[in-house]
């Protein structure tokens, strides 16, 4: 037996180890509670991180929603009932937030309701027409492709300042026009300038990450399908609507949840951009939470625990309905 | 083997040396405070210096962000974490953490020196006698005004004593002569807003402690909604941005962009060093309202907190700063107008700023004694902050046409006595 060989079979005893010290506890455990009941010892870490990271929190929150005070530790939180959830739905017409208690909450939530299907439809169809330039034979397409995923590669904080120095009064973007002799617009102090580019800078940042995704969709599309197209002389819209569309539908769903998960999640370029402004224009509902939470003094954290919930439970009716439908497309 | 022999033993000798330092600096009561003014930078060489008299009793410094200050430092308290100490800015804020450090100073010279801006840090008992900290730097609000551009103009500048409308006016005219960008610009700051609206009449809140919502901060908000409507004032700052962001444009000035800017004492380093002699510039004293010429009153506090297990630590390094010889020496480098009455009725020499920012200097000290009870008054409630925020954020509304003046009152009221309740936990 040569050294190497010698080496190799101590590697493998070694690595063999910790199965061999196992083996003896598992099928004790096996024989005490039986074959079938086995998964959910394997599942134990797995389900103890989630009940700890997951649920646990979210009971968490629920407690803190219930009670008051500006203090952190539960025992210094008397529970108040529904109060907080009472202040936040007060509203003579939830359809005018100036006649709620908590406008600014009601504020919040309408633009997020505008915010996150705009941004995800938009963000999808650049991403998606991005990624069909992206999968054809052009010159530079690794160049392209690494054009568009960079701003994904910067952080929130840097995509908010650079796109501040464009878009303000004294912004390049207002000297590039009024050097080709159009006026300038001070795009950040107008409400719908300002919400429409607070879209813009978001699908800017984040599209590069979706469209590698819809990209690596394409590019797993047997070939043979469009040759066969080809020779049948299919138009190229008929092409993407009987064949791309279909087969990148799977690609197509997981990116629509990413999407609207990190829509809502939206926070730190706008805070930084506009700091929800003008007015109340961009605050989403994020930064409400935030400011009532950690930004406002004293801390209100259980009227922004009470706007959290009701923000979870707005998304779990949108994302039932959206089951709903998809489950309906799908029995036809 | 000679090296080995000499090596050998200096190298265990660094070793122990490095390792009885290290403990000593895990041993050393820790201190938060930022990099500008009356910072880490400018504290740093009175630290060394108390370090080496007080070895058993050391402090070190941690550099770390304004924002980190204002946002997480109380959450970390919160918690019951974080450092033995900081420097601090929301002084009635933060209260209930302190520690009282009246056994480790000399009481007697704290309340001579720092006699009304202590009861700042008393929280809800502003009568006490409890000495939670010690009042570093006073800053005060304060326009900074473009003498080049008034001069290019032809137009005479305001004196002491013209009012707010007297400055829009004179300014208005400046930028229209010289095709500057604006006539004025205010930092967005519930702060810088106070001083305004206490100088139109405004009381902000009472000596119970509630807001105060009255026809003075009524008049204060319609006048401001007017100047941004007539273009006297920029949307960029109040009317762009949302919330309760703090935002400054103080660019603008430095660009001379703008003829008349209110910002802070602390800009003054800013303009010393970015300015320069590219424009003649002065500090103008604070313009008048129906009520009184006030600006607000503020500035920082190194306070010890609660949960530390180095209090001997902290009330000894906080006695060491305030005496007034270690007390200049970081007011000096930071260029700030000092807290304690005696350091300041001494008077302190700026050996690094220049004449013209020792004039400026002179000019925000002056305005001291002009300062209303109503702008000490709201810097010292424990609530300051809650209005502060309300004001930002309803004024932004208010110029966005999203609330009208007097909706936006109402929403002010109804903001601050929603976070006192959440404070007395009814909500």
């Amino acid at each position: 037996m040569t050294a190497s060989m010698r080496a190799g079979r101590m590697l493998a005893n070694v690595a063999a180890l910790p199965a061999r010290l196992i083996e003896p506890a598992m099928s004790r455990v096996q024989k005490t509670i039986g074959i079938k009941r086995m998964p959910w010892i394997f599942l134990i870490p797995n389900l103890t991180a989630v009940l700890l990271f997951a649920l646990l929190p979210v009971f968490i929150n629920i407690f803190y929603s219930v009670t008051g005070s500006d203090r952190l530790y539960p025992v210094d939180r008397p529970f108040i009932g529904m109060a907080n959830y009472e202040t936040l739905l007060d509203c003579r017409n939830y359809l005018q937030p100036s006649t709620c208690s908590r406008d600014l909450f009601w504020r919040a939530l309408g633009n997020s309701l505008v915010f996150v299907p705009t941004q995800v439809v938009l963000m999808i169809g650049i991403s998606l027409l991005t990624a069909i330039c992206l999968n054809r034979e052009i010159r530079g397409r690794g160049f392209f492709r690494g054009v568009f995923f960079f701003p994904v590669m910067l952080s929130p904080v840097v995509v908010a300042l650079t796109w501040q120095w464009i878009l303000q009064r004294n912004g390049a973007l207002n000297g590039l026009l009024e050097s080709v002799g159009l006026g300038g617009i001070n795009w950040l102090v107008h409400a719908d300038t300002a919400f429409a580019w607070a879209v813009a800078v978001t699908i800017w940042a984040h599209m590069g990450f979706y469209t590698i995704i819809l990209l690596a969709g394409l590019q797993a599309i047997p070939r043979d399908v469009y040759e066969a197209a080809k020779m049948d002389s299919a138009s190229h819209w008929r092409v993407f609507r009987r064949i791309t569309l279909p087969l990148l539908l799977p690609v197509l769903l997981v990116v629509f949840v990413l999407c609207v998960i990190r829509s809502v999640q939206t926070f730190d370029e706008l805070y930084v951009l506009t700091g929800g402004g003008p007015g109340s224009a961009t605050m989403l509902m994020v930064q409400y939470i935030y400011e009532v939470g950690f930004a406002a003094q004293p801390r209100n954290f259980g009227l922004a625990a009470a706007a959290s919930l009701l923000l979870g439970l707005v998304l779990l009716l949108f994302t039932a309905l959206q089951l709903k439908f998809s489950r309906s497309a799908r029995d036809g | 083997m000679k090296l080995s022999a000499f090596a050998y033993p200096a190298a265990a000798s660094i070793f122990l040396a490095c390792a009885a330092a290290a403990s000593a600096q895990n041993g050393a009561a820790t201190i938060f405070c930022d990099d500008t003014g009356f910072g880490c930078i400018t504290m740093q060489p009175v630290v060394d210096r108390y370090n080496e008299e007080h070895p058993d009793l050391p402090v070190k410094l941690e550099t770390v962000s304004y924002q980190a200050i204002l946002e997480s430092l109380p959450v970390q308290l919160e918690s019951g974490e974080g450092p033995d100490g900081a420097i601090i800015t929301d002084l009635g804020g933060l209260s209930r953490f302190y520690l009282d450090i009246t056994p480790y100073v000399d009481a007697a010279q704290f309340e001579t020196d720092y006699g009304q801006t202590l009861s700042w840090l008393r929280g809800s008992d502003p009568d006490g006698a409890a000495i939670f900290g010690m009042p570093t730097s006073l800053t005060v609000n304060g326009a900074y005004v473009n003498k080049t551009l008034f001069e290019q103009a032809g137009v005479p500048l305001p004196e002491e004593g013209a009012t707010w409308d007297d400055w829009a006016v004179a300014t208005t005219k400046v930028a229209e002569a010289t095709d500057t960008d604006f006539p004025m610009e205010m930092d967005r700051s519930g702060h810088r807003f106070a001083s305004f609206a206490i100088s139109q009449g405004a009381e902000l809140v009472d000596d119970e402690g509630r807001p105060v919502v009255d026809d003075g901060l009524r008049n204060a908000i319609e006048k401001f909604k007017a100047w941004h409507e007539t273009g006297v004032m920029p949307m960029d700052l109040w009317g762009a941005v949302g919330g309760a962001t703090h935002r400054e444009l103080f660019a603008d000035f430095l660009n001379a962009n703008v003829v008349f800017y209110f910002g802070g004492s602390w800009n003054l380093g800013k303009m010393d060093a970015e300015v320069g002699d590219l424009f003649d510039w002065e500090v103008a004293p604070a313009p008048c309202g129906p009520s009184s010429c006030t600006v607000m009153p503020g500035g920082g506090a190194l306070v010890a907190f609660k949960h530390t297990e180095h209090p001997e630590a902290m009330g000894a390094f906080i006695n060491y700063l305030s005496q007034p010889e270690n007390l200049t020496e970081v007011i000096a480098a930071s260029v700030e107008i000092p807290a304690s009455r005696s350091v300041g009725d001494a008077g302190v020499e700026y050996p690094g700023a220049s004449e013209r920012t020792q004039e400026a200097l002179a000019t925000f000290s002056a305005q001291v004694p002009k300062m209303a009870d109503a702008a000490y008054r709201f810097q010292g409630w424990r609530y300051q902050r809650a209005m502060m925020n309300s004001l930002t954020t309803r004024i932004s509304q208010v110029l966005n046409d999203e609330l009208t003046v007097d909706e936006a009152l109402a929403r002010i009221e109804t903001d601050v006595n929603l976070a006192i309740d959440a404070a007395r936990g009814n909500q």
